[in-house]
């Protein structure tokens, strides 16, 4: 899969043992859920291999949490893709939150999980300042397009840039083109991972959407560069959470 | 085949690049000797427990020293081979550099959005920003990825 696990981890005591059980479990996860590996459960799945009551829990609540995201973003969410059965748009997030609560069973309180740009935060890095996340900008690959800063606040973003990811429109069936990347915050990275995802989608209709959800924020880069954010966007100046 | 270095310096502050880790004895040269990896802010690293695993300068609190320089196994990529060299000073990755990129004319945009991995390119836009984390971007950089993880498996990080 090729996606990047980075923790920061500010609270002391947090045992080497415990992080490495979070690891070991991300690894499963992986194994369970990429659709580049023919052999994972969501490929068999896909595929008529294993039938759905073979497959492990986790692929069951993934995909029951996909059909609940479906239904909040009108279908623009979907882990019904062209070319089969992918919840990734939902999967990383999920991972990374679970990780993060289990890093909060494990004695933390203060961290940052990042899986592959999708972040959950937990406390403070340090007293009197919030996490503060860095926004890649699509179009410059040494440059950041903005900051949001925040505590127990979960950050995503889907853009077009992304290798290998095509966002599909399913009103068209064809890829979505009118953002180049919009980031969503909110409290938990697993609604706000499908989210982004679903929003990318969505183009130029994601703003109302997002506008009209309670707890969930975004900023917008569109493919010609113009950026709009919604109006409690968690910047700097006023954190979120 | 051409041989390009990069060298980028990145001094991973408050980033822990983690994939699994074990924690041994520091070297006291410049060898594939084994050392830990974690996070580096100061008094809030990781505190391994005082089970069978967790040994090792960081959890006794005696100063880390010395440079190790590994250098991953060579990657065949889509793109060509991707070698990557990893430096760690005391218990921080200070320096990881790209030290066999794919070559090949007309490609440095390629090469150049491909070899410098994406990962140290956002902790270098992160350090001079002052924030955290970076959210967006690639991380899909395989061949940078095995390389760096072969590297690592050098020292036990797994």
């Amino acid at each position: 899969m090729g996606t990047v696990f980075s923790f920061d981890i500010r609270a002391p005591g947090v045992s080497a043992h415990a992080l490495q059980g979070v690891v070991d479990w991300l690894h499963r996860m992986d194994a369970m859920f990429s659709t580049y590996r023919p052999d994972s459960e969501i490929s068999l799945l896909d595929r008529g291999g294993l039938e759905l009551g073979e497959c492990s829990p986790e692929v069951h609540e993934v995909l029951e949490l996909c059909e609940q995201a479906s239904r909040d973003s009108g279908g623009y969410f979907t882990a019904r893709l062209p070319g089969g059965l992918d919840p990734s748009g939902m999967v990383k997030g999920w991972a990374v939150e679970r990780a993060s609560i289990m890093l909060q069973a494990a004695g933390s309180t203060a961290h940052a999980v990042n899986g592959g740009g999708d972040i959950q935060l937990l406390g403070k890095p340090q007293a009197g300042r919030p996490w503060t996340i860095g926004i890649a900008d699509p179009f410059r690959r040494t440059a950041l397009a903005t900051t949001v800063a925040g505590t127990d606040m979960a950050v995503a973003t889907s853009s077009t840039a992304e290798r290998g990811q095509h966002i599909i429109d399913p009103t068209s069936g064809r890829p979505a083109t009118a953002l180049a990347s919009i980031t969503v915050t909110g409290r938990h990275l697993t609604t706000v991972d499908a989210y982004a995802t679903a929003a990318l989608a969505m183009g130029e209709k994601a703003k109302s959407w997002i506008t009209g959800l309670s707890g969930v924020e975004a900023f917008a880069i569109s493919a010609t560069g113009e950026r709009w954010q919604t109006p409690h966007f968690p910047t700097p100046g006023n954190p979120g959470n | 085949m051409k041989r390009a270095i990069v060298t980028i310096a990145a001094t991973i502050a408050g980033i822990v690049l983690l994939l699994g880790f074990k924690t041994h004895p520091m070297p006291e040269t410049t060898s594939t000797g084994p050392v830990a990896a974690s996070s580096p802010t100061a008094g809030a690293s990781l505190q391994p427990s005082s089970g069978p695993t967790a040994t090792g300068a960081p959890a006794t609190g005696a100063p880390a020293t010395g440079t190790t320089t590994l250098t991953g196994t060579t990657v065949e990529t889509q793109y060509g081979p991707v070698q990557v060299q990893v430096t760690i000073t005391g218990t921080k990755i200070t320096d990881v550099t790209a030290i066999q990129v794919p070559s090949g004319n007309g490609r440095d945009q390629q090469i150049n959005s491909y070899a410098i991995p994406q990962l140290t390119q956002e902790v270098l836009t992160a350090q001079s920003a002052h924030v955290d984390m970076v959210s967006g971007g690639t991380y899909t950089s395989e061949g940078y990825l095995t390389s760096l993880q072969s590297a690592l498996d050098k020292i036990g990080i797994k």
